[in-house]
């Protein structure tokens, strides 16, 4: 082989690895993005079912027998083809309008969820003769599909068919307020100390990697970190929205300290220099030029930490929030539980008309992580700055 | 800036005050995974008729509800812990050095433990010892205990099926795993030479016993795609996958309900709640919950808890279990000892 030949064959080989690597590279993505895909598909394609909910015309009949037998309130053949979660209740509406009593009245119930099963083609235990009841009704247009205003308007529950994410969501955001509330200012105010006002010695250097591994630590331990301090020591409520805010508060920390000093950092010295030369204490230097300059990177990072503070179950459970907790909570010291925590309990039960309720909270879950991620992206592409 | 800084201080001030002294109106409910679907449905109702706060329910597992409810008699713990077994005597020693000394205990009902595989294959009929010599880590050849060579059914039984062994089952922190070893691995050594007489409960590692995490529903979306695996799990699952799943007779019995309730299928457990007796008076409503739970409308023959999966106790002893709670029968070590 001449010299030359040598040089083309190498040349040959270099292209070749690139090639392979483009290779490589363009097909871990298409995985990456199947994947996804294929999470999405699925989860919609079982999710969007529960978007609407069966019920079933019927009359109700309110007298002092239906409201001890509350289950005899609608014709026999039905008694157990409607929710309980509405025949139950019949006592309480007789009590809110006492002129109902006596009377019988025509209504739309939400059906039972075997029954909703069964009308969206899933597998159900029905008995025979209780589908030739649902086909007879379906016939005689006593039975119709509704938009399930229930899924977001209730409360977890044991019944399927009336379960919902209402006391979940607001769990979530009042856990996600005491987040912010506790882990904003002190980590910012952190990162500005260490940032700008800090000498740089060996203690702060040992604080800043410790704050650097706090990031990276896994989020349970956080979980035995707030059951220690904050329940075990401060006699925060156990489950309580604000164990969980304190909680998460901790572990959102890191993210924005880290965050914020990277924003501060980010901004030029000229623009210190500049300030400090026309007499600005170092105190109105940060408050009056960097703070200001950098607030689009620091609620980036503020963004992701939320959204992150969002996802998390697993400090919760160790601090009691993956619990039944049906009511909304009504003050911060309230039980509550989170959005993640009540896809992981529903994802649990036995019965199978949770699967697709299961499947629509996470897609409410990701659609709300999606807006705040596209937030922190817009919020970036915004204000950033090119210096 | 400064608006944050105030909120932060009011809120941590707070948060320092209100809970100095906190009596109570909302029940407090921990312990078994397998329990927990039948007292979140009784607390439900009992939230959504009676006009009482609903009752927190806790999964986090029977050991650790009986660890939480141990603490103390101080309000801070809960009320109720339940259980998918026995209270340890150990856990009750460690309740009366706690001060919990009086402690009511309440039989709800009965779980199978069912092994269950894909229903496009044929009946099979599996006793305790082909299941234990399918799991166990070792088994007896030759009067000596090696480690398990089987890896098909028909190596520890000629007339069972040509199949590879694979089983999908619960970990170790399952109170269904325990339930396991105890009524099927247990019962099974302890009348066998081979293992010398004595109780032996390890379960293989090697790959063929696979645990599958505490959610059942896991174990049952495998069982659907992989024709032939076994799956172990709480009856209840098996009820409501019956489209898909079968389960097998063991010892020659099938589990169904009437067989599970009478104990002829051998692989059934008690469920249980323990009471603490000292915050009947200081938690509001937590007698009528008992009181509910424990009606006819929910654990009995026709009730709502037998809709999701649990499986009634006996006439006779229902009204045995009323009778002891209208009383407020303690529970002392002597109880648990048998």
């Amino acid at each position: 082989m001449t010299k030359e030949q040598k040089r083309l064959s190498h040349i040959k080989k270099r292209y070749r690895q690139e090639t392979t690597f483009r290779i490589m590279s363009v097909s871990a993505i298409i995985l990456a993005s199947a994947f996804l895909i294929f999470f999405l598909v699925d989860i919609s394609r079982t999710g969007y079912t529960a978007l609407y909910q069966t019920e079933i015309q019927t009359e109700v009949t309110y007298s002092e027998k239906t409201i001890k037998f509350t289950h005899l309130a609608v014709p026999k053949e039905l008694n157990r083809l409607v929710s309980r979660g509405y025949t139950r209740l019949i006592p309480r509406e007789v009590e809110a309008n006492p002129e109902l009593m006596g009377q019988t009245v025509e209504r739309w119930i939400i059906a039972d969820d075997e029954v909703d099963q069964y009308i969206k083609g899933k597998p159900n235990r029905l008995k025979d003769k209780q589908i030739e009841i649902i086909d007879r009704l379906k016939d005689e247009n006593k039975i119709r599909k509704a938009f399930n205003t229930g899924f977001f308007t209730r409360g977890d529950s044991k019944l399927p068919e009336i379960a919902g994410i209402f006391s979940a969501a607001i769990g979530s955001l009042y856990v996600l307020f005491l987040t912010m509330l506790f882990s904003v200012p002190i980590g910012i105010m952190t990162a500005v100390y260490l940032e700008e006002f800090a000498p740089d010695n060996w203690f702060t250097r040992v604080i800043e990697v410790n704050i650097n591994n706090l990031a990276a630590i896994p989020s349970i331990l956080f979980g035995l970190l707030g059951l220690a301090i904050f329940i075990n020591f401060f006699g925060v409520p156990r489950s309580s929205a604000l164990a969980g805010g304190l909680t998460l508060a901790l572990m959102t920390l890191p993210v924005i300290i880290i965050s914020t000093r990277v924003a501060l950092s980010s901004v030029p010295d000229s623009i210190r220099q500049g300030a400090q030369g026309v007499g600005a204490s170092p105190w109105q230097v940060v408050w009056h030029h960097i703070l200001p300059l950098s607030l689009p990177g620091i609620l980036t990072g503020f963004i992701i930490g939320i959204a992150r503070a969002m996802g998390e179950t697993a400090p919760l459970l160790i601090i009691g929030m993956l619990a039944y907790i049906p009511e909304a909570p009504g003050s911060i010291t309230d039980a509550a539980t989170v959005l993640p925590a009540q896809i992981y309990t529903w994802s649990s039960t036995s019965l199978r008309a949770y699967t697709e309720r299961t499947a629509l909270g996470i897609m409410v879950l990701l659609s709300v992580l999606l807006m705040l991620n596209a937030a922190a992206v817009i919020i970036r592409n915004k204000f950033e700055r090119k210096w | 800036m400064k608006k944050l800084l105030v909120l932060t201080l009011a809120a941590g001030l707070m948060a320092l005050t209100t809970f100095a002294a906190h009596a109570r109106d909302q029940i407090r409910i921990v312990g078994s995974s397998t329990v927990y679907p039948f007292a979140s449905y009784v607390a439900e109702e009992f939230g959504a008729t009676t006009g009482n706060p609903t009752p927190i329910i806790e999964s986090t597992g029977s050991g650790g509800g009986h660890k939480l409810f141990s603490q103390g008699v101080d309000l801070n713990t809960p009320d109720i812990t339940n259980s998918s077994r026995r209270m340890k005597t150990s856990e009750f020693d460690k309740n009366m050095d706690a001060g919990v000394k009086k402690i009511v205990e309440v039989v709800i009902g009965y779980d199978g433990i069912a092994v269950a595989f894909n229903n496009s294959n044929p009946d099979i009929n599996l006793t305790r010892k082909d299941i234990t010599l399918a799991v166990a880590e070792e088994v007896p050849v030759n009067g000596k205990l090696v480690p398990n060579p089987y890896k098909n059914w028909n190596e520890i039984n000629s007339s069972l099926p040509n199949r590879p062994i694979l089983i999908y089952g619960p970990p170790t922190s399952s109170g269904t795993r325990d339930a396991f070893e105890e009524l099927v691995m247990e019962a099974t050594t302890k009348k066998m030479a081979g293992y010398g007489n004595k109780k032996y409960k390890k379960i293989r590692q090697d790959g063929l016993y696979v645990p599958a995490g505490e959610n059942d529903n896991l174990i049952v979306q495998k069982l659907a795609k992989d024709k032939e695996a076994f799956g172990i799990f709480g009856y209840s699952f098996l009820e409501e996958n019956s489209d898909r799943l079968k389960g097998a007779m063991v010892d020659g019995v099938k589990p169904v309900p009437a067989k599970i309730s009478s104990g002829e299928y051998p692989v059934s457990r008690s469920l249980f709640f323990y009471v603490k007796v000292d915050h009947l008076s200081k938690v509001d409503g937590l007698e009528e919950f008992v009181d509910m739970f424990l009606s006819e409308m929910m654990i009995g023959t026709d009730g709502l808890l037998k809709s999701i999966g649990l499986i009634p106790l006996p006439a006779d002893e229902r009204d045995a279990l009323r009778a002891r709670w209208e009383k407020r029968q303690l529970l002392t070590k002597a109880d648990l000892a048998h």
